[in-house]
């Protein structure tokens, strides 16, 4: 326990926000099992009642069970989508970085490439055209924008853990390359890797919400949908705020919780980000390029 | 010279993004099986074209992307087009261009967004190295406060601003700014007094909305680059010869700026797809939501006119911050120079 209370209580707020949000998107189905997404309670915007506790939608829909299955939903999405960006992100990283040479040349321009368009404008031109919008497609046509920045970060961490000596230990007894790729250079980013896994975990949720906002998702349920259509009939300007708020809420809870959990995890990992006087003395005296700040002549020098 | 060197550089990298983005404008739509000119029929016919005016359009296309020819020949007669300017007509609003819509959608989207990335900026940039340098309970709030706004996504704070300012409930009595819209309806745009006064009335919630967000962003990074500038050398140095805390604060500040310049770079993009998504919370009658119409019309020229506009306007954006980086870092310049 000794080591668990050097977590900042951030750390504990956001695990606790996001548990509680889990909770409700996977066990709430199961609990509240009188509340479903589809079933018709009521009429055009009925006031929260016993029955519906959170109201009905533009088409009298329980919001409440919406507000469950949305959440699994997005979660689902965010889960797989984030997953799919930081496999892809972390491999393409990590061999561009201890590979080097044309190798991280051409992954590298590649990914600055693609980081210089507006991912929206790519999910938009796929999206229109797909007619299918899965849970699976939409995970892998958002992680196919989101990897590019994921695999920057991996590459500048792995060149610089390229040229420490236990890469030359492993590599004069004889270890292969991707033995030493995934033993020796990987480790030494797993918590810089699953920091970024949050992060884009938090961005595919809300990049599928924006989407569905734009209208590119109107069949299924998300939280994303449901914000759709009660801006599509009005709800805002009626006052029927038991159909927007509590997506809203949820969608910003969500995002505050996974960034919430990145920058303690952040402060855990990283110490020259925590402010003791001690550590700062400390900081002082042995100054070197920290490990997560972004390095003004590294990006100057990649693109 | 070798600051002409680092621009040469970038530009090539530009405009290497820029025909990738061409491709993808041009070829992901006719990914879909199918003549593509047929699907677009079917696909106007579905948003109410009938008749004449359906055969219009099938003729003006088969002429204007040149179907019976290969796809390169396709893509070349595309490009063509872009470069007279010729964005190709509008199916919802058939025979208007596409090129006139978006030149009354584009004026309002440029209004909002470029003083709204700017202003938020310079102002989270204040706030996270103030925090920094405070400490204490303004850290913790200011850090926290920001990190929660940066985490709102733009339209969530639009729409709970919209329903808590613009909207009768029980909060306020009377709603205080208009809920939607760039300026009242049944009026149009002119240069009076009273217009502008309007418009300047209907600015206030979707310009709020950018800025507050944006302006978490900011703040949370400036926070970290100056706590990191604060364990430096330098500062520990300054502080010994007792510097004031003013002077230090502006050492800090100019070098914590260096990396958010990058930062900025990075995040116009997304912040220009969520301003795209404010603007249909608000229904503020710029490209988001035009977009907006064409996604649900299916008005593939319009929305394939705004994907590239929005490409463009980014790599534009982002050029632009990647020559004021070269102005304001020395170390670039050396770094080409060969110096180092």
């Amino acid at each position: 326990m000794k080591r668990l209370a050097r977590f900042p209580g951030r750390f504990y707020l956001a695990t606790f926000l996001i548990t509680l949000i889990v909770l409700f998107g996977f066990l709430g189905p199961v609990v509240f099992s009188g509340h479903n997404a589809n079933d018709v309670v009521g009429g055009l915007y009925d006031h929260p009642s016993g029955k519906a506790w959170l109201g009905t939608d533009n088409i009298g829909h329980d919001v409440f069970g919406e507000l469950m299955y949305g959440t699994r939903a997005s979660l689902e999405i965010g889960l797989l989508a984030g997953l799919l960006s930081t496999v892809v992100g972390t491999i393409i990283g990590v061999v561009a970085g201890y590979v080097g040479g044309m190798v991280d040349e051409m992954l590298m321009g590649l990914t600055n490439v693609l980081l210089t368009i507006p991912p929206i404008v790519i999910l938009i031109l796929i999206l229109v055209s797909l007619n299918t919008s899965g849970t699976l497609v939409l995970a892998i046509v958002l992680a196919s924008t989101a990897w590019t920045w994921t695999a920057r970060a991996v590459r500048a961490q792995a060149s610089s853990i390229r040229v420490r000596e236990h890469i030359d230990v492993a590599r004069l007894s004889g270890a292969n390359t991707f033995g030493i790729m995934s033993l020796d250079v990987l480790p030494y980013m797993l918590s810089y890797i699953f920091m970024a896994f949050v992060l884009q975990v938090a961005g595919a949720i809300l990049a599928e919400a924006g989407l569905a906002l734009l209208g590119l998702r109107a069949n299924g349920v998300s939280l994303g949908i449901m914000l759709h259509w009660s801006l599509a009939f009005e709800a805002l300007r009626t006052g029927a705020w038991w159909a927007f708020v509590p997506p809203t809420v949820l969608l910003t809870l969500i995002a505050f919780g996974l960034l919430l959990l990145q920058s303690s995890l952040d402060e855990v990992f990283n110490p020259r980000l925590r402010r003791s006087r001690k550590v700062r003395r400390l900081a002082a005296a042995t100054l070197s390029a920290p490990a997560v700040a972004p390095d003004p002549e590294e990006v100057a020098v990649r693109s | 010279m070798a600051f002409r060197r680092y621009i040469a550089k970038k530009a090539l990298w530009y405009l290497l993004a820029l025909i990738v983005a061409l491709v993808l404008n041009f070829f992901l739509p006719r990914l879909v099986p199918g003549n593509p000119v047929d699907s677009i029929i079917a696909q106007a016919s579905r948003s109410g074209a009938e008749g004449d005016q359906l055969r219009g359009i099938h003729d003006h296309y088969i002429k204007e992307f040149g179907l019976n020819k290969s796809m390169i020949e396709q893509f070349l007669t595309y490009l063509n087009n872009l470069i007279h300017g010729n964005l190709g007509l509008s199916f919802a609003n058939y025979p208007g261009t596409v090129s006139s819509q978006i030149k009354q959608a584009l004026p309002w989207t440029l209004g909002l967004q470029i003083p709204a990335i700017l202003i938020g900026w310079l102002v989270g940039n204040a706030v996270g190295a103030i925090a920094a340098y405070k400490g204490g309970w303004f850290d913790r709030s200011a850090f926290l406060g920001s990190l929660f706004l940066s985490a709102m996504p733009y339209y969530c704070l639009a729409i709970l601003l919209v329903y808590l300012l613009a909207v009768q409930n029980s909060i306020l009595p009377q709603p205080i700014l208009p809920a939607s819209g760039g300026y009242l309806p049944g009026t149009s745009p002119s240069w009076s007094g009273a217009f502008i006064a309007d418009v300047l009335r209907h600015y206030w919630m979707p310009f709020l909305s950018l800025v507050i967000v944006f302006i978490g962003g900011q703040a949370v990074g400036m926070r970290s680059m100056a706590i990191y500038e604060l364990g430096t050398d330098y500062v520990t140095y300054g502080r010994g010869l007792g510097l004031r805390d003013r002077t230090l604060m502006r050492y800090i500040f100019r070098n914590g700026m260096l990396p958010q310049v990058t930062g900025l770079a990075l995040s116009i993009g997304t912040l220009v797809g969520g301003a795209l998504i404010t603007e249909i919370v608000f229904s503020y009658p710029g490209v988001g939501t035009l977009l907006f119409n064409a996604i649900s019309q299916n008005d593939y020229p319009v929305l394939q006119a705004i994907t590239l506009i929005i490409t463009v306007a980014v790599l534009v954006a982002n050029f632009l911050v990647d020559l004021a980086y070269g102005i304001i870092d020395p170390r670039i310049r050396a770094a080409q120079a060969g110096e180092r």
